[in-house]
């Protein structure tokens, strides 16, 4: 569920923009450093720790996006790779920088630790909490690009720019928008499951892989493809692990090879 | 990047390079092994060039056929107790050119981000394979007890790095003139051909999807000799080459230097694990900081890498010139 939180965002970026952004992670990793100095060290309470990683982390990434990334839309795929290749290892030189070589201490209040009775049988109450807040980010996020003017608006940039302008869309101000979206929900994931998957500098690397696997597993530019993918991928790499761990994540990636040969657009690609 | 030229003499320029080794090899002896390593990343960044700088494909699993050269090689002589060097490069080159042809044949019906996560995906399972699979392997301790005979019965390893640096020297001579033999050929007009426009390509005539297997099983060729020279050099295979690091930084190093116009592969790995040696050891904050800085920088402002810069310059100066200086 965490990796479906930080990969929708990816998919928003990627997906909707057409944008080969590898340095999603380092968003991810920077709302999971927000939540944790905001409550260790200001005292800030949970829920508005994580609201405050959303909008650091969007209004963060406005920044580059102005700065950067808004240089590289119609660059080649190679360039964006190493661009964002490049932002990865700066943004981890400065985490360690700041943050040192341990994983941030992440502090649950209360009413999120211990467990919960959930038909006859004991869950952690924060692992149902994330679940249950993914959820929800799912549905709005899936009425906002399907439903209302502003998702319409994106669509339409999305599939041709040049006509989406011409009809009077400020693309240049949407796009910032959408990169916003996207990184501050990869923000979120990362604050979210600071708990489950620890924060430290090395995040963005480690875990690059696996946000690649279920947005091109998922498809480029559906919402509720990186989801499935989330599902399929989290399941079979914790059973995987859990019944044949001399295994390991060997699985994961030969079922993501395969996926891949048959849909080359992954699950729910849209673009054939 | 370059295209085709009709004009495939070597120029004098092109032997600053072998006249830099060579005085390399009399003026820092002290240094031979990072000397050796350089060479080894040189070929390893011109397999990349091949088919990143004129096949346009672009990978993050070239490390896959590298570390598949390594471990062929590190097998042959800690398991099986082969210590020929030829017979270890020769069997790494084999077994590399069946994955590239292996995997090619699969992968190269994709494009963009389906491709690159493909490559990514296969040096993720072989790294998985190295690191679970110990008995044969070593995991994650990496595997000893690689041991090299005498190269032609005569000249020993020794612990100088005289020997492996002249080694190496000479593979990556080999595989300079072969690569360079390509890239001027017709082939190599076709290749840079589907590299700037495949569809123009496709309507031609010419067979893309074959050809860019080809090259990518040649690339992957090179690219598991540099693996197993490493090894041989090194004397230990260890999990670091294979995944997704060793890719993003050869992948690196091609770009500092520049990508497509050959002598890039040069520049770049030597300029990079030179300066990784000097600085990463005492600063590895401020290291990856600095690469990370100087990849956006490039991205952003110098395609060319540091070549392209170079040529820049050099156009300031004799602005007819510059038509043959960017056909380098």
């Amino acid at each position: 569920m965490i990796l479906y939180v930080i990969s929708v965002g990816l998919s928003v970026t990627m997906g909707l923009m057409g944008f080969i952004n590898l340095a999603h992670g380092v968003f991810a990793m920077a709302g999971g450093f927000v939540l944790s100095s905001f409550m260790a060290r200001f005292g800030v309470p949970f829920p508005l720790a994580l609201l405050s990683a959303f909008v650091l982390v969007a209004a963060f990434s406005v920044i580059l996006e102005r700065l950067l990334y808004s240089r590289l839309y119609r660059a080649g795929e190679l360039a964006q790779v190493l661009f964002s290749i490049g932002l990865i290892f700066a943004s981890m030189a400065v985490a360690r920088l700041f943050y040192g070589d341990r994983a941030v201490p992440v502090f649950l209040p209360d009413y999120l630790r211990g467990q919960l009775q959930l038909l006859g049988r004991d869950f952690p109450t924060y692992r149902v909490f994330v679940i249950g807040f993914a959820l929800v980010i799912i549905l709005t996020l899936w009425f906002t690009v399907e439903r209302t003017r502003w998702g319409a608006m994106v669509r339409a940039a999305v599939d041709h720019r040049a006509m989406a302008q011409s009809v009077g869309i400020n693309t240049s101000l949407l796009f910032m928008a959408t990169f916003a979206l996207g990184s501050g929900l990869a923000g979120l994931g990362g604050a979210l499951g600071a708990d489950i998957l620890p924060v430290q500098w090395a995040y963005p690397f480690e875990h690059l892989v696996y946000f690649l696997i279920v947005v091109a597993v998922g498809g480029l530019g559906s919402l509720r493809g990186p989801f499935i993918a989330a599902l399929l991928i989290g399941v079979a790499d914790t059973a995987c692990k859990y019944w044949i761990p001399e295994l390991g994540a060997f699985l994961v990636y030969a079922a993501t090879i395969a996926i891949l040969l048959w849909r080359p657009m992954g699950l729910f690609g849209v673009r054939a | 990047m370059s295209g085709y030229t009709a004009d495939t003499r070597i120029r004098w320029t092109e032997s600053l390079p072998w006249v830099a080794a060579l005085a390399f090899f009399f003026i820092f002896p002290e240094y031979l092994s990072l000397g050796a390593r350089v060479l080894i990343f040189i070929l390893f960044a011109l397999s990349l060039d091949l088919i990143l700088g004129y096949g346009g494909i672009v990978t993050l699993g070239h490390s896959a056929f590298f570390g598949l050269g390594a471990y062929t090689a590190g097998i042959l002589s800690a398991k099986l107790g082969i210590n020929e060097p030829f017979l270890q490069l020769a069997a790494a080159a084999g077994m590399s050119a069946l994955l590239g042809l292996a995997t090619g044949a699969v992968i190269l019906r994709t494009r963009a981000l389906t491709l690159l996560m493909l490559t990514l995906a296969i040096t993720a399972i072989l790294l998985e394979i190295a690191n679970k699979w110990s008995t044969m392997t070593g995991g994650a301790d990496g595997l000893s007890g690689v041991q090299v005979s005498p190269i032609l019965g005569l000249f020993r390893f020794d612990l100088y790095g005289k020997t492996a640096f002249l080694y190496c020297l000479a593979a990556l001579f080999i595989g300079w003139f072969v690569i360079r033999r390509i890239i001027y050929s017709p082939y190599g007009a076709m290749l840079t051909g589907i590299r700037d426009n495949s569809t123009r390509m496709h309507a031609i005539g010419a067979p893309v999807y074959w050809r860019l297997v080809l090259i990518y099983t040649v690339s992957a060729t090179m690219a598991g000799i540099a693996g197993a020279l490493l090894t041989q050099v090194n004397q230990f295979v260890g999990l670091n080459v294979l995944g997704l690091e060793p890719s993003g930084d050869i992948l690196v190093m091609l770009i500092l230097g520049g990508v497509g116009r050959l002598y890039g592969a040069f520049v770049g790995p030597v300029v990079y694990i030179i300066v990784q040696d000097t600085l990463a050891k005492q600063y590895p904050e401020y290291w990856y900081l600095g690469i990370g800085a100087l990849l956006i920088v490039v991205v952003l402002f110098a395609r060319g890498g540091i070549l392209g810069l170079f040529d820049q310059w050099l156009s300031h100066f004799k602005p007819k010139s510059s038509a043959r200086a960017s056909a380098l």
